[in-house]
């Protein structure tokens, strides 16, 4: 039992560090990219960010509509109902709106990514590319890695301003909070330090998603069921990690 | 290494006969040993057939040749130089003058067939757009496929798909071309027009080729010399119409495709009565 889990610890170290030294190479070849591929990096921005764009705003939009009907039932009892663009403000931008587009994304096109790489090295397509001295990683794995990197925080912005544009038809349409009070005390409250923290997380989070979606594609078993499994892992492990540095950074901006 | 490498191109100066020596080579993967003081060699200018039953290593054997894969022990010598000492750029220096087949044609599959054969040549010269164009489509017409330049290849069919990666691995003009199971899963025709390739590229480019396969049949009608692998070593070589004349069981039962012998149609299992009749519940 002891031994089970002190093995599984050992390998997850392993795993870390071996992910740690993939993050590193990948950035070691991001410069030469951006100037030499900077198509195959918009492209992938298109692909990651664009193609996820219904999704991210669907969701944003029923998000804050929630956000807004939860505080106005709140604050109805304290006659603060007036207050209610601010907690769909401060939610929206601190933490709800950089966690669930990093999960939307992991779901979305974290998943396509890792199928589409392991399915490449299941079809000898990486090694047909080493064969013709054209590195993978290079060609593969950073406009890949890059795409999503630059797509998370743009997905991010999206979804808050659509999370608050639902919360504004909730609260303002439907619940009868007046348009002034809600866009002001949002203004008052929600500040600079706030943003910032939203943006530090979509970057985080977008760096997380992307990286572990293209290291599990690039490592998965070339078989379908090791493609299937390392697409199940994405979503898992970019879950467990998006939501351990959201706690963290959150404490480190308190 | 380049020049060594493109001596073996026609009009220059030969530096040896062998163009790949592989010596005394061990692999094995995790406990399994595949290869065991492995000698084989690769004359330049002829098509070398590697044969042997499923399972023996044929594919192993070319992931060390094109250093996929490294030896435990032993060297593999491509063009006079041992290919475990070159550096990152000397080894994509030496695969640029490589072409390689891959079972499965392995063309990516977001890009036309035009783009799929250009693909090298956008990756290593500067040649302009025009002159791109025209050498892909002769390329694709050596092949006879330059009418599908502009399909996908989830639109082409299996020997469609071969004989594009053949134009691919042919583009950048190589002075080795390995086939890695060329005929697998080809109808009769595309299985002729892979073989009628094969040796055209060879003789009409002066490059000196490698066609792993069992297809004994194809094989023997291309190949200059052939060997055949099995149990981790060269079990025979000799010109193929030599091999079935071979002494070996092994050899003959794999040269003549007959279902037992010494390798055994059975794979190892306890006594069949004693499982069937017995009151085991394995």
């Amino acid at each position: 039992m002891f031994r089970d889990v002190w093995n599984t610890f050992i390998i997850f170290l392993r795993d870390t560090g071996a992910m740690c030294l993939f993050f590193l190479r990948l950035l070691q070849y991001t410069p030469s990219v951006l100037v030499r591929r900077f198509n195959l990096v918009s492209y992938q921005v298109y692909n990651a960010g664009a193609l996820s764009l219904v999704v991210i705003m669907i969701s944003g939009l029923f998000v804050g509509a929630v956000l807004a009907l939860l505080a106005y039932s709140s604050l109805e009892q304290f006659n603060a109902e007036d207050t209610t663009g601010i907690f769909a403000g401060l939610g929206l931008t601190k933490g709800i709106g950089p966690v669930f587009t990093a999960l939307l994304f992991a779901g979305r096109a974290g998943t396509a990514l890792t199928s589409e790489i392991g399915l490449m090295k299941a079809t000898d397509q990486l090694s047909a590319m080493e064969m013709m001295a054209v590195d993978p990683l290079r060609y593969v794995a950073v406009p890949r890695f890059l795409g999503g990197v630059i797509a998370v925080p743009l997905l991010t912005a999206i979804f808050t301003s659509i999370g608050l544009l639902g919360a504004h038809l909730v609260a303002v349409e439907q619940l009868g909070v007046d348009v002034g009070a809600y866009w002001q005390q949002l203004q008052n409250v929600v500040d600079g330090p706030d943003i910032h923290e939203g943006i530090t997380k979509s970057i985080v989070f977008g760096f997380v998603a992307s990286l572990v979606a293209v290291w599990e594609g690039y490592n998965s078993k070339p078989t379908a069921e090791g493609v299937g499994r390392a697409t199940t892992r994405t979503v898992v492990a970019t879950s467990i990690a998006v939501l351990f540095f959201n706690y963290m950074i959150t404490a480190i901006y308190l | 290494m380049l020049r060594a490498l493109a001596a073996a191109r026609p009009g220059r100066i030969a530096l040896s006969d062998n163009l790949i020596e592989v010596r005394d080579v061990d692999y094995s993967r995790g406990n399994r040993s595949i290869f065991r003081d492995l000698d084989l060699t690769i004359a330049r200018g002829n098509v070398t057939a590697i044969m042997g039953p499923s399972g023996t290593g044929k594919t192993t054997l070319l992931q060390l040749i094109t250093r996929q894969l490294n030896p435990g022990k032993g060297q593999v010598i491509v063009a006079g130089d041992d290919i475990s000492k070159y550096s990152i750029s000397e080894l994509y220096a030496m695969r640029r003058r490589m072409g390689m087949l891959f079972q499965n044609g392995a063309l990516l599959t977001d890009m036309s067939v035009f783009e799929n054969v250009a693909f090298p040549l956008r990756e290593h010269t500067r040649l302009g757009e025009r002159l791109i164009r025209n050498v892909v489509l002769m390329k694709l017409h050596a092949v006879g496929l330059r009418g599908a330049a502009y399909m996908m290849p989830a639109q082409l069919s299996g020997g469609m798909a071969r004989r594009v990666a053949l134009a691919r691995a042919i583009v950048m003009d190589p002075a080795l071309l390995i086939y890695d199971e060329p005929f697998v899963g080809l109808d009769p025709i595309s299985m002729g027009v892979i073989a009628k390739l094969i040796r055209q590229m060879n003789d009409a480019l002066g490059i000196t080729s490698i066609v792993v396969s069992h297809d004994v049949k194809e094989i023997s009608e291309v190949a200059d010399y052939s060997y055949v692998i099995a149990d981790g070593n060269v079990a025979a070589s000799g010109r193929p119409a030599d091999l079935r004349k071979e002494s070996s069981e092994l050899v003959r039962q794999f040269m003549l495709g007959l279902p037992d012998g010494p390798v055994a149609f059975h794979y190892d299992a306890p006594d069949y009565a004693e499982q069937l009749l017995g009151s085991g519940t394995d």
